[in-house]
């Protein structure tokens, strides 16, 4: 079996060799093949364990009940709109707070970065804010507003906020001095400066925040719905418990899962689209 | 389409915090500097590391001020950065988010008053000056360190400035690429006649690029000799120049003075690094 050492030292054209014969390395087709079905191979591994386990009387079969029970439940919930009902109850929640986090953090970010004086009054501010965990909170965020879909809003808002925020700053501060020494000669404004130099310059690191914040959307999304809701994914998941619902209560954490395997190769591909000048 | 840059009595302090007794001092890196440079010349300035060469190109180029003395461009004082002077740095400076031709296409949109279409133009005959015309759409990160500073080159010219500023532009390439770009630089300087002023600390370069050559000494910063450069450069590059004799003998003066320089016996600061000769 081939290990790290020899994976990562395995020969192949430096980038001058790349250079004159016009051509990248690859890998080959086959070796693709062969990473997709391993990768396969482990999720079928997964899957018997999960349906067999149970089966087999390794475990409780009440609480841990075989796969494909729980995929019947899942389906059955499908069919009849009762997961969809929760889950776009849960997707609008999200993206409404995650949207509204973007649309402020980054701007305020920038705002922060451009000055250092605001900068150097608000890091430690948003340090405290940023590690405070967005759930300690959530009793304040009910008392103020509620159990209605502000307070849910709000949380996610919340938990999103500081990850961007803090990329935001982090990116536009950091920029290549460089850049804008040549910014400088050419004459740029400060705006275009921003628009042309900064701004691009930042949105990798500004993006690190993005996807940070698009998975804790989704954790405290969740455990907002289990302490007050009346529909959603995390309530799903507590209504089904309390009420000994099991495979329901399985079915459930599968779509949550889905949920946040899909946002998080959503934001992954977006980044790429918005990165493709960088090297691999 | 070149001007004259001037600078007298030029003197240049920054406030410095010394590692030994952490107390604040004032370095001057450079004192009563005066330097003339004809329009059209190439002009090089050598001198060992941390004699203050980049400083006076800040100077020139406007990004600094500087704490006496009085620099003008074509008689008008120089007060800040402006698209008559354009820079070329060591560290390529593209925007690693634009191709090679968006990149040239960036300093034209700085200038203005030019349709996206002549935009686009102007860069694709900036490229082709600099030989890398089928390199219009590569990002930076796909091309040779060569190659983007070539780029850096094109961007610099496109606006058609008077004096082209370029520190050690070559500095980070290997031997071969730099002779290369070295030869393409004299042959671009006379088709576009702009005045450039050149820093380096590699005494062949300055040798082989400079119609003349300033000699820097190190604290502080000040010109100790500026010498004619009078040799055959074949516009062919079919003789090799820098082995022949006249060429021998600039590059030994100047080891000389820069030699002299650092064994100075009134030299009685810190040991200084002398530039690779």
């Amino acid at each position: 079996m081939s290990s790290l050492i020899a994976e990562k030292t395995e020969a192949r054209p430096n980038p001058r060799q790349e250079e004159s014969a016009k051509a990248k390395g690859v890998s080959l087709k086959r070796r693709r093949t062969v990473t997709l079905s391993r990768g396969f191979a482990g999720l079928l591994a997964l899957a018997l364990t999960w349906e067999l386990a149970p089966r087999l009387g390794l475990v409780d079969s009440y609480f841990i009940p075989p796969l494909h029970i729980v995929l019947q439940e899942w389906w059955s919930m499908l069919v009849d709109g009762e997961l969809w009902k929760h889950v776009r109850a849960s997707l609008v929640r999200s993206v409404v707070g995650f949207g509204l986090a973007i649309a402020i953090a980054i701007p305020l970010g920038a705002a922060i970065a451009w000055y250092r004086p605001v900068r150097e009054f608000f890091t430690p501010v948003l340090e405290i804010f940023r590690n405070t965990a967005a759930l300690a909170l959530l009793p304040v965020f009910m008392l103020v507003l509620g159990i209605g879909e502000t307070s849910k809003i709000a949380i996610v808002l919340y938990a999103c906020f500081f990850p961007i925020l803090l990329s935001t700053v982090t990116g536009v501060a950091n920029v290549d001095p460089q850049l804008l020494r040549s910014a400088q000669v050419l004459g740029l404004s400060p705006v275009s400066t921003f628009r042309k130099v900064v701004f691009p310059a930042a949105i990798p690191t500004i993006f690190t925040g993005v996807r940070i914040s698009g998975a804790a959307a989704i954790l405290v999304l969740i455990a907002a719905e289990m302490i007050g809701a009346t529909a959603g994914l995390g309530f799903l998941i507590n209504y089904a418990q309390y009420n000994f619902l099991i495979p329901k209560m399985y079915a459930a954490i599968i779509t949550t899962s889905a949920l946040g395997v899909a946002v998080n190769y959503g934001l992954v591909a977006l980044e790429r689209r918005f990165s493709r000048w960088r090297p691999e | 389409m070149s001007s004259r840059i001037e600078l007298s009595h030029v003197g240049q302090t920054f406030w410095v915090r010394g590692d030994d007794d952490k107390r604040l001092r004032e370095f001057v890196a450079l004192d009563d500097l005066n330097l003339d440079v004809a329009a059209g010349e190439f002009l090089t300035v050598v001198g060992p590391s941390g004699c203050g060469k980049s400083t006076v190109l800040d100077l020139v180029a406007g990004l600094a001020k500087p704490s006496v003395g009085r620099l003008t461009a074509d008689g008008k004082p120089i007060t800040g950065p402006g698209l008559d002077r354009s820079v070329v740095f060591q560290q390529y400076t593209l925007l690693p988010w634009r191709t090679a031709a968006a990149n040239i296409e960036f300093a034209l949109e700085a200038k203005g008053g030019m349709t996206r279409k002549q935009r686009a133009e102007r860069a694709r005959d900036y490229l082709e000056l600099v030989g890398l015309t089928e390199f219009a759409n590569r990002y930076p990160h796909e091309l040779s360190g060569g190659m983007k500073q070539r780029v850096a080159i094109a961007r610099s010219l496109s606006y058609e400035p008077e004096v082209l500023l370029m520190d050690e532009p070559f500095g980070a390439l290997d031997a071969q690429t730099r002779e290369r770009l070295q030869e393409e630089l004299i042959r671009i300087w006379r088709r576009t006649d702009t005045t450039v002023i050149f820093i380096t600390h590699d005494i062949d370069e300055a040798v082989f690029l400079g119609q003349r050559v300033a000699v820097m000494s190190a604290r502080p910063g000040r010109i100790k000799e500026v010498i004619d450069i009078n040799i055959n450069r074949d516009p062919s590059g079919e003789t090799d120049v820098r082995a022949s004799r006249e060429f021998a003998a600039y590059r030994h003066h100047i080891w000389s003075l820069l030699r002299q320089l650092h064994h100075a016996p009134d030299d009685t600061t810190t040991p200084q690094e002398l530039a690779h000769v």
